[in-house]
């Protein structure tokens, strides 16, 4: 019998902390199926963020390091220049690279890090029981925005890639969604072109993944996956937004 | 071979010496010329060095070199040491060893970039959130400044604790001669703990997160076990004439340079004033002050600020003699001749005349 399908050796057999209908699983596993197929698990070190995903190192069998509110790029860099030939990936979410660690990312990326950034926007606070994000949609209500996101009172959602794109120090940028099975595909194979940068030592790489947060967006797991397709991407347009392969061929 | 060097340049050689290879940090007088001089050296030596976006994004860099195992130094000066306290909570959470290098300046707030001694507090009793401590070194010279920045490197290692050098624009722009006595580091105990990726070996993580009940505080049971021990066997200091002295000063960095000229002016009229200087000022010299405090008549503290140190000063005294205090705040410095003043006020009435001989020489100076 041929097994198609298994639990990747590079996460451990162990139930996750995460919501009912959360995507981090998803995006963690992925993470994990690539250091497997690629036998990097010792030459990769992974930064753990804050929030919902602080306890990555939980599920990962690899060397990680947990970092303040924010601080992961910083923390990263300060890895990678000891270990400039290991894999360094750091995994944040919306409010830890688009809030607090805006500078962090944006000057990891002006300098062409060598690192691969997993950016999970669900567009909310989840840890903190659900407040708006640098990243809430307009109109989308949140415990902070109970009316729901107004420009005029708290400005508009941050497209961290578009932002990063005029950079010259970054690589590769790409925007992907787990709502669906052909998505969570297209999302590892993002992960594996940003662990390519780093191998081909092309700088600075992030893969945005739109993933849900159903417990508090209040809904159930498929709307929060309809919500993905319908909502989410008018404000943050999925696919490649910065290429080093295609300027060069281009 | 003797060089002349300025306390920052001092600093940055004997960190380079003690085998830093990983240095962030971010302008701010009066620090610059150790930035500016890793700047050149590091790369010469096969390091890194990148000026961070800001002092946070520095010591988190500081963060990232401590945990993949390799020897990691940041500077700054007060106002952006109080941005790095975030970092240093987290470093001694995650119990990194690092170097931070606090050449202070006046304060509170943007203050003046003129000398001051007002960090204290925040160098010793933690600065950041939570239970913890960092080790503390204080030089009052440019040699020592070399000596301990290099001490500062295995006293991180030896304790996995982050260390700081506290200074000041006095001691940091100060040229003088030094040498440098050892030899450059070669050798460095494993970290078998450090993240390397996890080959061949179960993975390490480095974290100061202990979410499940009763976890984190045993932890910290764990911390304050280890800082008991630095207590046990770091403690530094320098005492002078401390035997039988009428008046003992309490001083450290540029404070206890000015407070050794007191001391040489009261020997030449036969008034003995005794000076402790402590070197590590955490841990505290606290059992040395409270043996001398109970043969002493007073113990005179004397800061560049509006009294920090001398609250630890009292707290090893205990009652055992009066314990006076003489500050300047705001960048300004002690004179000998202020210190004596002050002196002549607290000394029983018997020793005055004494007293009144010295400040008659110091002020003829």
């Amino acid at each position: 019998m041929q097994t198609l399908y298994e639990k990747p050796k590079a996460m451990f057999d162990t139930p996750t902390h995460f919501c009912p209908g959360c995507g981090h699983g998803i995006v963690l596993r992925l993470i994990a199926e690539i250091i497997d197929s690629w036998n990097i698990r010792g030459k990769t070190i992974g930064l753990a963020p804050v929030g919902c995903s602080v306890l990555a190192y939980n599920y990962l069998d690899i060397d990680m390091c947990e970092a303040a509110h924010g601080r992961p790029p910083a923390v990263a860099t300060g890895i990678k220049r000891v270990h400039p030939d290991h894999f360094v990936f750091a995994y944040q979410g919306d409010g830890d690279l688009a809030a607090i660690g805006t500078a962090e990312i944006i000057h990891a990326a002006n300098r062409g890090e060598n690192i691969t950034f997993i950016f999970v926007n669900n567009a909310i606070y989840g840890m903190t029981n659900g407040q708006m994000a640098p990243t809430t949609l307009l109109g989308q209500k949140t415990v902070t925005t109970p009316s729901g996101r107004d420009a005029v009172n708290c400005g508009y959602p941050i497209r961290i890639c578009e932002l990063l794109a005029v950079l010259d120090g970054s690589s590769y940028l790409e925007r992907v969604s787990i709502s669906s099975p052909e998505n969570i595909r297209r999302t590892k194979k993002a992960i594996e072109k940003g662990f390519k940068t780093q191998k081909e030592k092309k700088g600075f790489s992030l893969i945005e993944i739109l993933s849900p947060c159903p417990i508090y967006w209040r809904m159930d797991a498929n709307e929060s996956m309809k919500y993905i397709d319908e909502e989410m991407t008018r404000t943050f347009p999925l696919g490649v937004v910065k290429d080093w392969e295609q300027k060069k061929s281009g | 071979m003797k060089q002349l060097l300025m306390g920052n340049e001092a600093a940055a050689e004997a960190a380079i010496q003690a085998g830093c290879r990983y240095y962030y940090g971010y302008p701010i007088t009066p620090q610059n010329e150790l930035i500016n001089y890793m700047a050149v050296r590091m790369p010469q030596v096969g390091g890194t060095f990148i000026q961070a976006e800001s002092e946070i994004a520095a010591i988190s860099m500081v963060h990232g070199s401590a945990a993949a195992g390799g020897r990691t130094m940041t500077s700054s000066s007060s106002p952006g040491i109080s941005l790095k306290q975030e970092g240093i909570s987290y470093l001694a959470g995650s119990e990194l060893p690092c170097v931070i290098v606090n050449i202070q300046r006046g304060g509170p707030g943007l203050g003046d970039i003129s000398a001051s001694q007002a960090d204290y507090f925040q160098a010793v009793k933690g600065g950041g959130h939570g239970d913890y401590r960092i080790i503390v070194l204080a030089p009052s010279s440019v040699q020592e400044m070399a000596d301990l920045v290099y001490d500062a490197f295995d006293l991180a290692d030896k304790y996995r604790n982050p260390v700081m050098i506290l200074g000041d624009a006095q001691v940091g722009q100060l040229m003088e001669p030094i040498e440098f006595r050892r030899k450059p580091k070669e050798t460095f105990s494993p970290k078998d703990w450090a993240l390397t990726g996890a080959m061949g070996r179960k993975r390490n993580i480095v974290k100061s997160f202990y979410p499940v009940k009763g976890q984190l505080e045993e932890f910290n049971a764990h911390l304050q076990k280890k800082y008991r021990k630095i207590e046990d066997h770091e403690v530094r200091y320098e005492a002078i004439n401390t035997h039988g002295a009428d008046v003992i000063l309490v001083a450290y960095g540029t404070s206890a340079r000015i407070c050794k000229e007191v001391v040489r002016k009261s020997q030449q009229m036969e008034f003995r004033v005794g000076l402790i200087r402590p070197i590590t000022l955490w841990p505290f010299p606290k059992q040395f002050i409270r043996t001398i405090s109970g043969r002493a008549t007073c113990i005179l503290t004397v800061e560049m600020s509006a009294g920090q140190m001398v609250e630890d000063v009292r707290l090893a005294v205990e009652g055992r003699c009066a314990v006076h205090f003489y500050g300047r705040t705001g960048g300004g410095v002690p004179t000998s001749l202020e210190i004596m003043k002050k002196i002549a006020e607290i000394v029983p009435d018997n020793l005055v005349a004494k007293v009144h001989g010295v400040l008659q020489l110091v002020e003829a100076k």
